[in-house]
């Protein structure tokens, strides 16, 4: 294909952010960021497998300040990542794609995301007591 | 002489169709029950130790919801990176060697992840 000479269409950096546009390129950031934790998770199932050794070396990784730095992170970019993934799912039967939708919608997201993210780490603090 | 939507028509330039599209909706939507109890089972079982662990695994309707959520899991990765490789790299040969590598990686880590599942729940 020849390569047109007249102007191409404006690329990003021309665009204000909004929050559609950031919270589509946070699905993709999330999406990466889980294939790590699928990494995390088979080096998780690896560790059982191979005995209580190698299980307890994996929980002294997994609960350093580090590790659970780690952890939230997975946890809130799976939860962002399955309610964002949920308005694709809406979006691929046609409904809620108006501009005032998207925005409700993108809105209710992020909310819900941070929330449901907190609500899970107080649920497993208050599993071992902590919290 | 062939115009570019001539191209595209039917099963389009990369004759696949709309199977890639398709299947990652399908993981998607099997991964939206499995991604809630993952998520609620974990921090249930925060601090657990290995014998809670085994255990937990070991029972069968674990073992399957997990085989099931590492299967659709790593594919449900394996299509949206090869989406994301497509639309980044475009050197051709960078792209084959980034999109082969996705490819092996994905298999392999899964293959790890559901072989040390069944493992634990077969005992060793």
């Amino acid at each position: 294909m020849t390569r047109p000479t007249r102007p191409l269409s404006p690329h990003l950096g021309i665009y204000k952010w909004q929050l559609h546009m950031a919270m589509s390129i946070l699905h993709r950031s999330t999406g990466v960021f889980l294939g790590l934790g699928l990494l995390a998770m088979a080096w998780w199932l690896m560790s059982i497998a191979q005995g209580p050794d190698a299980y307890s070396e994996f929980i002294t990784y997994a609960s350093s300040l580090f590790g659970r730095l780690v952890l939230f992170g997975f946890t809130y970019s799976l939860i962002y990542h399955f309610l964002n993934g949920l308005r694709h799912l809406l979006w691929d039967t046609g409904r809620g794609l108006d501009v005032e939708s998207v925005r409700k919608s993108g809105m209710l997201t992020m909310l819900l995301s941070v929330l449901l993210t907190v609500a899970v780490w107080v649920y497993g603090y208050s599993v071992i007591g902590k919290f | 002489m062939r115009t570019d939507l001539g191209k595209v028509r039917g099963l389009g330039s990369a004759k696949g169709g709309t199977s890639h599209w398709w299947a990652q909706r399908v993981t998607a939507i099997g991964l939206v029950p499995l991604t809630v109890w993952f998520i609620v089972s974990l921090a249930a079982l925060t601090g657990a130790d290995h014998p809670t662990m085994v255990a937990w695994i070991s029972n069968p309707f674990v073992t399957v919801l997990l085989s099931l959520f590492i299967i659709s899991g790593f594919y449900h990765l394996k299509l949206g990176g090869q989406v994301i490789i497509e639309d980044y790299v475009h050197q051709d040969g960078v792209k084959l060697v980034s999109l082969l590598l996705l490819k092996f990686a994905t298999l392999a880590v899964g293959l790890a992840s559901f072989v040390a599942l069944l493992k634990i729940s077969f005992g060793s």
